[in-house]
């Protein structure tokens, strides 16, 4: 059964994007019909989840490498597809637009830094990790450093690295189960853990891959349809990616002729445009250590290495190390456009939809400024008391910019349930994934590998399953006391991650001469380091050094790290010749996997 | 031929070296130095857009997209001369 499945993967989701498109046609006849915007949301969230849940539950399994690395039989072009899911997390679909809106151009250090960590992941990472046969992160860390000290720091980074990240995850998924659903944040937390559950559980990394793909459909189509609608409304043509360049000059003059002053007053929890689109005068440095930290957290965080241990050979990884990054591109390469579009559409005085400029009256009597009001992420205020919306009295939240571009471009409700599903899909696929990377990593390596080596499989994977529940629960009631902003957050676990294991993971491969002192040293001294400067600018009250703020705090803890491994690794013994053969058989595709079918 | 002699394999890793090498380069190039001159660029414009913006908004994506397939092709004709391709 299972390799007629993988045969008939085009024929599979093929028919499941038709069905997808069927049911939206649907929701918009549906609408038509008079249905209330409540149905549409519900349906829409309703109906992908259950297909989901449908998938987690067919790819049920009771088999130690279909849990762990979906029996490495996932082709390329599809674990690209679920890799670009995994990747693309709330951060990504609902944040990052809302981010190159209000914060210019320091913040396209994001965009770039998103992408170009896949071309480290692909000369760096991937292919040697995935003919070392491993089924997590650590795994590799342990056997080739040796040593249950070495595995240890790397379980610990991984977790700590993972679990920030899946608390914003989780935050999304409650945010948008809140507002389509009409239930309290706190529910739709739990709510969205719950469907979560459905797609790992049962399945483990199969379940989740397949979930994986599924999610990519829904999210690429949310986030591709509506704007393309919006650039044919706004007369940009068909794909806005070549031609919204005039939108990009049109802001700059919109910018000179408003100014750019900041509010009379700050509303809590909003914010107006203070940054101007495209300015990147002194702003390079700002940009690149962003990037960097970006590029590299990329390439340390084990939810996206471990995707690439499920493919058939180290070719096969290589190549959907490419594919994955070309169907992320469908969506960063969306993200400015659909950011510069919306701008256009609020500041334009010359179209219907421009909210600056207006009266007052008129701004607070748009059904979508209402609605939005109404939960405390957007304000009009009239500060200056001229009766007319300004630039700075029209307070926005970063993080709604996606999900009110539809209402906000005058697009038909059914397009913001389409969005809602897709925003909820990005969450939850990447929840799926970090979820899965922390209960692996502590049931493989933490409970198999150091407590317990003798533990049969049945055990073994009921303490996965056992262990997926508690972090889930745990991440959920963190996400509740809302602690971060989605995108903070998210730029926490690249540092994170960057500053334990990315030197570590390298010169695992590319330096012979490591020893499992030198990659203890670089782990617990980077992440050390990175850690404590955190504390110091966020909560210390220190004054960042060279402009390095707590977003890429990873720019700190890498160097460290790098001179801690080699300068411990050059003091220590050099690693056995066992080892040293090891890294050897590593460095080419041929053999078997150095790990073996244990 | 999978030919497993210590020189064979000396010489496939040295060119897996050189090519990585060039490809982190490239990858300083676009995702560096570019994005950090988009001052400079940008007096220029590419489709109507500011070139330095453009870099950072679309071209070095793509560029970024080319570099891996064009690795992966270099690196698989490596892997067949020295006969270590699975």
């Amino acid at each position: 059964m299972e390799g007629g499945f993988t045969k008939n993967l085009g024929k599979v989701y093929g028919l499941y994007t038709i069905g997808f498109l069927v049911f939206f046609a649907l929701m918009a006849l549906l609408e038509r019909m008079g249905a209330s915007p409540e149905t549409i949301g519900i349906g829409f969230l309703l109906f992908t989840i259950g297909i989901y849940a449908l998938i987690g539950w067919l790819s049920r399994t009771a088999e130690v490498d279909a849990y762990y690395v979906a029996g490495r039989e996932v082709p390329a072009v599809y674990n690209g597809m679920a890799t670009a899911a995994d990747w693309m997390s709330g951060a990504s679909f609902v944040a990052l637009a809302g981010g190159v809106y209000f914060g210019g151009y320091p913040y396209l250090g994001f965009i770039v830094g998103w992408t170009g960590g896949y071309v480290l992941v692909n000369s760096l990472m991937a292919p040697y990790l995935r003919k070392f046969g491993c089924y997590t992160v650590p795994d590799f860390i342990g056997t080739r450093y040796g040593g249950n000290l070495a595995r240890l720091c790397a379980v610990i980074v991984l977790v700590v690295a993972s679990f920030t990240y899946v608390t914003a995850q989780i935050n999304a998924t409650g945010t948008i189960a809140a507002r389509t659903l009409g239930v309290p944040f706190e529910v739709g937390v739990y709510l969205g853990l719950l469907g979560i559950f459905i797609c790992s559980m049962l399945g483990g990394m199969r379940g989740v891959t397949w979930t994986q793909v599924a999610q990519y459909i829904v999210l690429i189509i949310a986030y591709l349809l509506p704007l393309i609608w919006m650039s044919n409304k706004l007369g940009y043509g068909i794909i806005p990616h070549f031609s919204y360049g005039e939108g990009v000059q049109r802001i700059a003059e919109l910018e000179a002729q408003y100014g750019l002053a900041p509010a009379a007053e700050n509303v809590a929890g909003v914010r107006v445009l203070t940054t101007p689109q495209n300015s990147p005068a002194g702003g390079g440095w700002g940009m690149v250590t962003l990037a960097i930290a970006m590029m590299t957290g990329t390439a340390s965080l084990p939810h996206i290495l471990m995707r690439y241990f499920t493919t058939p050979s180290v070719r096969a990884a290589r190549k959907s190390v490419a594919w994955s990054l070309f169907f992320i591109l469908m969506l960063y390469l969306s993200a400015p456009a659909l950011a510069t579009l919306t701008k256009v559409n609020l500041l334009d005085p010359n179209l219907p939809t421009s909210v600056i400029g207006k009266t007052i009256e008129e701004v607070t009597n748009i059904e979508w400024v209402q609605r939005w009001s109404e939960v405390g992420m957007l304000a009009v205020a009239d500060q200056s008391g001229d009766g007319i919306v300004q630039l700075n009295e029209f307070f926005m939240r970063p993080d709604i910019v996606v999900l009110a571009t539809p209402e906000i471009a005058g697009l038909p409700y059914v397009i913001s349930g389409l969005v809602a599903a897709g925003g909820l899909a990005a969450a939850m696929s990447t929840a799926d994934g970090l979820l899965l990377a922390i209960a692996n990593a502590l049931s493989h390596d933490l409970y198999y590998s150091i407590i317990d080596p003798k533990a049969d499989t049945r055990k073994r994977l009921i303490v996965a399953r056992v262990l997926l529940i508690f972090i889930g629960l745990a991440a959920a009631f963190i996400a509740s006391l809302k602690l971060t902003g989605i995108l903070g957050a998210v730029a926490w676990a690249f540092c994170f991650a960057n500053s334990g294991l990315f030197f570590p993971l390298v010169l695992g491969v590319w330096w012979k001469r490591a020893n499992a002192a030198g990659a203890v040293a670089g782990m617990v001294v980077g992440f050390g380091v990175g850690a404590w400067y955190l504390y110091q600018v966020f909560a210390g009250g220190m004054e960042p050094w060279m402009g390095i703020d707590h977003l890429r705090f990873g720019i700190i803890g890498m160097p460290a790290s790098l001179i801690a491994m080699i300068v411990v690794s050059l003091l220590t013994p050099a690693p056995s010749q066992e080892i040293q053969d090891m890294v050897d058989e590593v460095r080419i595709p041929t053999g078997k996997t150095i790990l073996g079918s244990h | 031929m999978a030919d497993n002699s210590a020189q064979n394999r000396a010489e496939h890793w040295r060119k897996t070296r050189n090519l990585t090498i060039l490809i982190l380069v490239l990858w300083a190039i676009f995702g560096i130095i570019i994005p950090y001159n988009a001052d400079v660029l940008n007096s220029m414009s590419f489709l109507g857009f500011p070139l330095g913006y453009w870099f950072c908004v679309q071209g070095s994506l793509i560029a970024f997209v080319l570099m891996i397939w064009f690795q992966n092709w270099r690196q698989d004709t490596i892997d067949d001369e020295h006969g270590v391709s699975e």
